[in-house]
């Protein structure tokens, strides 16, 4: 088992490398939400004998290379399933599929992963399981309105087993959210859902940490991480063009120097 | 048809069944008495159909048997992709429960009429559709949706259907039920739900003619009706839907490769009718759906 520093590098590493294999696409998002990953994977999400006891949904299924490398990380998918990743045959699709192990919801259309998420929450709030549910969101996905009826159900029935985390890197497929659909006063809007809003760095583990450790008041919890799309690379930071060109060889070799000096 | 649902599912989790019932903000002085007995299993979602479909999946992936109940396409095709994703390629337990199937809900116009909603529901791998004639047949349909770990779609229609099927049937998804008529007749009306009760009084007035109803059916249930097919002439198929990708055109497919294809006729819903105002009745009657001297 890893833990979350070492996780933040490896997944990097791991999903670079799959989808440089794969010529596949979304390695800019996959480095934006690898912190959050990194913590939830290393720290945050609760085990049993069978795998995890809580619940992760991922809801920006197209960066599921970061997921997939979490869970090989791990040791829950092992080296020669992780190397199959959107490759032919493969049971691990390019959006997250839950025909792989330790995956519950298959995602890919954006808006379903909360609604889904909550479903559980509710079920569990309601029967007194304690187990909990996360869910991962980018921001773009804001813009469906399935994810704004989820939120208002979800601080109706005060679901405080639930913690939403929204990848926040203000790109989205053909522009910034704010020339597409300006999300901003987000923090207002979701407390204005009834949910408890923590603006963090998503980068940063200490303030990740302090995130998830913080009391919701009863409400659900929304961590709204400021991230970088590409980080921490500099041929990659805050380019849109890293959600859909897979690394060149010459380009992978680069962001490792990158990514062996960043997190030494 | 929908009391029957009701009283089934209050019946089932009475004897600590774990049947789940959300509804869209729809359902009153239907769903009240469930919502009061079993309250920890009963949620109105208000009117959102995409989290209902999406809470669904949640709640059936907990271990439980969810019943989303609404009318009309509100449930089916608002949601559709949450049904398609989140429900049935997960094959989750959740049924798709939607009143007013056909044109029952008559002079409210096209916004409510079930007429495509087949089509839809039909095209999903693990999901059954579940169209009963009356209120037995539902209650016969909720026993095999109950039994079944699948997604499923019940097409019911509203209240007060004169009973013409047997109260203890049981239900095989692809193998129709005779329901009356002269059981040696060569000439058959096949139905699948509400519109079995015009087909019932067809056969009341023609002694030559047999009806049987398919109250279960879907794209994993086909393998059956080539060899029911042999016993038969000619084959009447009547649904109040369009004729588009509806339940007559998955009998055609049902038979393709077959000598039995040239047998089926179809009497349909017509696009001609769309846009009149009319009861069930009159909307029946403009598509001539059950002249069946006529084509």
């Amino acid at each position: 088992m890893m833990n979350a520093k070492e996780l933040q590098l490896e997944i990097r590493l791991r999903a670079a490398r799959i989808i440089h294999q794969a010529k596949s696409s979304h390695i800019g998002g996959v480095f934006s939400s690898a912190d959050i990953l990194a913590l939830l994977y290393g720290e945050i999400l609760a085990k049993d004998d069978s795998g995890f006891s809580d619940s992760f949904i991922l809801s920006k299924g197209h960066c599921c290379a970061g997921v997939y490398s979490a869970l090989n990380c791990q040791g829950y998918l092992d080296d020669k399933q992780l190397n199959t990743y959107a490759l032919d045959g493969s049971p691990l699709m390019a959006h997250i599929s839950h025909k792989v192990k330790h995956v519950e919801f298959s995602t890919g259309s954006l808006g379903h992963g909360l609604p889904f998420a909550v479903g559980k929450a509710v079920l569990r709030k309601r029967k007194a399981i304690a187990r909990k549910i996360y869910c991962l969101l980018s921001d773009g996905e804001l813009d469906e309105g399935s994810n704004w009826e989820a939120f208002m159900f979800a601080g109706h029935h005060k679901l405080d087993n639930l913690t939403a985390i929204v990848d926040y890197n203000k790109l989205q497929s053909l522009t910034t959210t704010y020339n597409t659909l300006d999300l901003e006063p987000l923090e207002d809007k979701l407390n204005a859902f009834k949910w408890h809003v923590i603006r963090c760095d998503g980068h940063s583990l200490p303030e990740l940490r302090s995130a998830f450790a913080a009391d919701s008041n009863f409400k659900p919890k929304l961590i709204l991480c400021d991230t970088i799309k590409g980080h921490p690379i500099s041929f990659m930071a805050n380019k849109i063009e890293w959600h859909y060109k897979p690394p060149t060889l010459l380009q992978l070799d680069a962001l490792n120097v990158e990514l062996q000096n960043f997190y030494q | 048809m929908r009391n029957s649902l009701i009283n089934n599912l209050i019946q089932f989790n009475d004897n600590r069944g774990n049947a789940f019932l959300l509804v869209g903000d729809l359902g009153y002085s239907v769903v009240e008495e469930f919502c009061e007995k079993h309250p920890d299993n009963f949620i109105n979602v208000g009117v959102a159909e995409q989290n209902m479909a999406g809470i669904a999946a949640g709640i059936a992936s907990e271990g439980f048997h969810v019943f989303c109940y609404s009318i009309g396409n509100f449930n089916t095709f608002r949601c559709a992709e949450q049904i398609r994703n989140d429900i049935d390629y997960h094959n989750l337990p959740v049924c798709t429960v939607s009143v007013g199937g056909g044109v029952a809900y008559g002079n409210m116009g096209y916004s409510h009429h079930a007429i495509q909603d087949m089509a839809l529901m039909r095209t999903l791998p693990n999901t059954t559709i579940y169209a009963p004639v009356d209120a037995n047949e539902a209650s016969a349909c909720f026993d095999a949706i109950i039994n079944s770990k699948s997604p499923s779609y019940l097409r019911l229609h509203k209240a007060g259907e004169p009973r013409i099927t047997e109260s203890d049937s049981n239900i095989t998804p692809g193998i129709p039920l005779y329901a009356s008529g002269n059981r040696l007749s060569k000439r058959l009306l096949l139905t699948t739900g509400f519109c079995g009760q015009g087909a019932f009084n067809l056969v009341n007035s023609n002694t030559e003619l047999c009806h049987y109803t398919l109250p279960a059916w879907g794209l994993r249930h086909k393998n059956y009706l080539p060899t029911f097919a042999e016993k038969y002439d000619e084959i009447i198929v009547i649904e109040d839907h369009l004729l588009d990708a509806g339940f007559c055109s998955w009998v055609l497919e049902c038979l393709i490769g077959t000598k039995h294809i040239s047998k089926i006729r179809s009497k349909a819903i017509k696009t001609e009718g769309i846009g009149l105002v009319g009861s069930e009745d009159y909307l029946h009657h403009a598509s001539q759906l059950f002249d069946i001297m006529r084509d």
